[in-house]
C-alpha cells in the first residue's frame, strides 16, 4: 500500500512539474506571438507610409512639374498627334469617316 | 540567614478565567476576519488581485483608404503622435520645459500655463507632430509627459481632389465630401481583448477577445485621377485668366454615368487646415443651383420633337428678333429671320425656342423636364446636394413657360445638367450618376426616343460648326456636340444683375459614339469676355481633348477638322 502511495506521489510530482513547464512554454510562445503582432502592425504602418510616399511622388502635378521644368518637355501640337489603333482595319470598316493612316 | 521555602504561587481563578476569555476572543476575532476575507469580501479581493495581472488592451483599426478607379491612392491614414501631459505628474524644471517647448515649437509660457493646472489629469501639449519630433520627445523621458498614437489623414493629390474627397476632423471622422458620405464604410472600429501581463508588462496569456476590431473598408471611386488633374488645372487657369468668382467642371462617363472628374474653383488644400475657407470648401458643382441659361434649350426642343410638334427641318419665324408676351419681351440679340429648328439650336435663338415651347402643354413640358432630372437631386449620396428649382406647372404663366424654355427661371446644379445630357449620349435614357466605380452596367430611364436623341445630337454638333455659337469647343480628331449658355446672374432679392454673368458649356464627344460628357461653368467672368462660347467652351475643348487621348478613344474625324469661324452673333440671354 505504501509502495503504491509512494508511486502515485512521484507521478503526482512529475505531473505537477510538467504543468509548470508547459505553462512556461506557453507563455514564452505567447510572448513571441505578441512580438510578431507588434512587428506586423509596425510593418503595416511602414507600408502605409510608403504608399503615401509613393502616391505623393506620383501626383500628376509633381510629374508635370518635372517634365515641363526640369526636362523641358512639352505636349506636341494636337495636329501632330495620331491615334494608332490595333483594330485599325476593323475600325476602318465600321467608321464612316476616313482614318488617318 | 533563615532559609525560607520558595513562596507557593497561587493564580487567582479570576485572572485565569480572564486570560482564557481574552484568548478565546482573539481566536473568534481571527476566525471572523478569516470568514470576512474568504467568504463575504471574497469577490472584491479576487477582482483586485486579478486587476494586478489582467489587463484590457486595445486592438487598433485604421480608416479605409480611398483610391481612384485605377487604384491610385487619394486618401490614406497614417499614424502620428500627439504629445500629452498629466499636469499632476509633471515635475520638469524650467530648462527641461524649455527644451520641450523648443522641440514642439511652442512658447515656454504656453507649456507652463498648460501644465500649471494641477487639478487636470490630461492636457494636449501639441497634436499630431511629425514622427521625428515624437521620437525626440520620447527620448527626453520627462515624467508626466507622454505620447498618444493617433492617425492622420493624408491627401497626396492635395487641392486637386479636395472637393470630391472632403476631409476628416481632428478625431478622424468625415466632415465633408466622400469622407462624410461614406463615413460608415471607411471608419474602422477599435476592438479590445483581455490579457495577462507579467511583472515587466509583457503579455503572457491571451484570455479573451472582448470586441474584435473592424478595419475600415477601402473605397474605390469612379474618379480618374489623370482626367481630374487635367480638369482641375484647366479650370484653375481659366478661372484666373477670366477673373471668375468661381467655376466648376464635371466629367461624366457617357455610357455608365460614372463621375470621372469633378473640380471647383476656388479650392482648398485638405492637408492644411488653415486653407479651409467657407467659399473654398464649397463643392459648387453639387451643392449650388444656378440659372441654367441656353444649355437647357436642347431639352425644350427635344420635348417638342418627341411630341411631334416640330422636327429638325420645321421652319420657325423669329423675325423681328423679339416676341412680346404680356408685358414682357423676349429678345434675340439680332433679327435672325426664319430659322429651321436645327438653326434655332445652332444659333441659340431665344425667340425660336420660346415659340416652340409655347406650342407644348405646360404639364407635359414639366413632366419631361422633371424626368430629365431637373428639380430632383442627383442622389450621389453626397452631403448637401442641390435639387435645383423646377416650379410646378400649375404656377406657370405663359411668359414663364416661354422664358423657362431657354433656361430662364429654372435652376439646377452643374451635375444635374451634366446628367441630363446623358439623354443625348444614351439613346434617350437618363443614366443615374455615381461617385463610386461601377462594376456592372446600369439601366437608364427612358425619357425620349432614340430617334429624337439622335436628331438632337446632330443639332448639337452644328453648334460647334460654322454658324454655331461655340467654335472654340472643337477638338482635333473628334466630332463634338454641345451647347453654350450665358445667363444673367440672379442676385437674391435684387433680381437679375445687368452685367454679371454665368458662362457655361455642356457637351460630349466623340459625337458618333459618345464616351465623355464634360460640363463647364464659370461664375462672373470679369476680364471682359463672358459668352459661354468664348469663356467656357475653350475649357471644355482642352479637358475633352486631353481626356479622350488619355482614354485612347478612337478618333472619328480627321485631325485637321478644327475650323475657325466667328461666334454666331448671339448673346443668347433673354432679357
Amino acid at each position: 500500500m505504501t509502495k503504491l502511495n509512494g508511486c502515485l506521489a512521484l507521478i503526482l510530482v512529475f505531473c505537477a512539474l510538467s504543468v509548470v513547464l508547459s505553462q512556461h512554454e506557453a507563455r514564452k510562445l505567447i510572448t513571441a506571438l505578441e512580438n510578431e503582432r507588434v512587428m506586423a502592425s509596425q510593418l503595416e504602418v511602414e507600408w502605409g507610409k510608403l504608399q503615401l510616399e509613393q502616391s505623393t511622388l506620383a501626383t500628376h502635378r509633381h510629374i508635370e512639374g518635372i517634365a515641363r521644368e526640369d526636362l523641358k518637355m512639352q505636349m506636341p501640337a494636337e495636329t501632330r498627334l495620331h491615334t494608332v489603333m490595333p483594330t485599325y482595319f476593323v475600325g476602318l470598316t465600321n467608321s464612316k469617316s476616313a482614318l488617318i493612316p | 540567614m533563615i532559609h525560607q521555602p520558595a513562596p507557593y504561587l497561587t493564580l487567582s481563578a479570576v485572572r485565569a478565567r480572564f486570560l482564557l476569555v481574552l484568548l478565546m476572543l482573539g481566536l473568534i476575532g481571527l476566525a471572523g476576519r478569516a470568514l470576512y476575507l474568504q467568504g463575504i469580501n471574497h469577490n472584491f479581493l479576487q477582482q483586485e488581485g486579478k486587476s494586478r495581472y489582467s489587463h484590457i488592451v486595445e486592438m487598433g483599426a485604421t480608416r479605409g483608404m480611398i483610391a481612384d478607379r485605377h487604384g491610385e491612392v487619394l486618401a490614406i491614414s497614417s499614424p502620428v503622435a500627439s504629445i500629452c501631459a498629466d499636469p499632476k505628474l509633471v515635475s520638469a524644471t524650467k530648462p527641461e520645459l524649455k527644451v520641450l517647448a523648443d522641440l514642439l515649437q511652442l512658447d515656454l509660457s504656453e507649456i507652463e500655463s498648460l501644465v500649471a493646472n494641477k487639478n487636470r489629469r490630461f492636457v494636449y501639449l501639441k497634436r499630431r507632430v511629425p514622427p521625428g519630433v515624437a521620437d525626440s520627445v520620447a527620448k527626453l523621458a520627462l515624467p508626466g509627459v507622454f505620447l498618444q498614437n493617433e492617425s492622420q489623414r493624408f491627401y497626396p493629390a492635395g487641392e486637386v481632389t479636395a472637393h470630391i474627397l472632403g476631409f476628416t476632423g481632428i478625431d478622424d471622422n468625415g466632415q465633408e465630401g466622400v469622407e462624410l458620405a461614406w463615413q460608415d464604410t471607411l471608419a474602422g472600429e477599435l476592438g479590445s481583448r483581455r490579457v495577462v501581463k507579467d511583472r515587466k508588462g509583457k503579455i503572457v496569456e491571451n484570455v479573451e477577445d472582448i470586441n474584435l476590431p473592424r478595419q475600415g473598408q477601402d473605397l474605390v471611386l469612379a474618379l480618374d485621377s489623370g482626367i481630374q488633374y487635367l480638369a482641375h488645372s484647366e479650370l484653375k487657369r481659366a478661372a484666373k485668366a477670366h477673373r471668375a468668382e468661381s467655376g466648376s467642371v464635371v466629367v461624366l462617363d457617357a455610357k455608365t454615368g460614372e463621375v470621372l472628374a469633378l473640380s471647383n474653383w476656388p479650392v482648398f488644400n485638405p492637408n492644411r487646415r488653415s486653407s479651409f475657407t467657407p467659399s473654398g470648401i464649397r463643392n459648387r458643382a453639387l451643392v449650388e443651383s444656378l440659372e441654367l441659361g441656353s444649355t437647357l434649350k436642347p431639352f425644350s426642343v427635344a420635348i417638342a420633337m418627341e411630341l411631334g410638334v416640330v422636327n429638325s427641318d420645321t421652319v420657325i419665324q423669329t423675325a423681328p428678333g423679339m416676341l412680346r408676351i404680356g408685358r414682357r419681351t423676349i429678345r434675340d440679340v439680332q433679327n435672325k429671320g426664319a430659322l429651321s429648328v436645327a438653326q434655332v439650336i445652332q444659333t441659340s435663338s431665344n425667340v425660336g425656342t420660346a415659340k416652340i415651347a409655347l406650342s407644348l402643354p405646360p404639364e407635359t413640358m414639366w413632366e419631361m423636364l422633371n424626368r430629365s432630372g431637373f428639380g430632383s437631386s442627383v442622389n450621389l449620396g453626397f452631403p448637401g446636394e442641390a435639387e435645383g428649382e423646377l416650379r410646378p406647372y400649375n404656377d406657370w404663366r405663359v411668359v414663364d413657360q416661354a422664358t423657362m424654355s431657354y433656361g430662364h427661371g429654372i435652376t439646377a446644379s452643374l451635375m444635374q445638367l451634366a446628367r441630363a445630357y446623358t439623354l443625348f449620349t444614351n439613346d434617350g435614357e437618363l443614366l443615374p450618376v455615381s461617385l463610386l466605380k461601377r462594376n456592372s452596367s446600369v439601366m437608364g430611364q427612358k425619357v425620349i426616343s432614340k430617334e429624337t436623341a439622335l436628331a438632337m445630337s446632330g443639332m448639337l454638333e452644328m453648334v460647334v460648326q460654322p454658324g454655331g455659337t461655340a467654335p472654340l469647343a472643337q477638338v482635333n480628331g473628334y466630332r463634338v456636340a454641345g451647347k453654350t449658355g450665358t445667363a444673367h446672374k440672379y442676385i437674391e432679392g435684387k433680381g437679375y444683375a445687368k452685367n454679371r454673368y454665368i458662362a457655361s458649356f455642356v457637351g460630349y464627344a466623340p459625337a458618333t459614339n459618345p464616351r465623355l460628357i464634360v460640363a463647364v461653368m464659370l461664375d462672373e467672368p470679369s476680364a471682359g469676355q463672358y459668352y459661354g462660347g468664348l469663356v467656357a467652351a475653350p475649357i471644355f475643348s482642352k479637358v475633352m481633348s486631353g481626356a479622350l487621348r488619355m482614354l485612347n478613344v478612337p478618333q472619328d474625324a480627321p485631325v485637321n477638322n478644327v475650323v475657325s469661324f466667328p461666334v454666331a452673333a448671339g448673346f443668347e440671354v433673354g432679357g
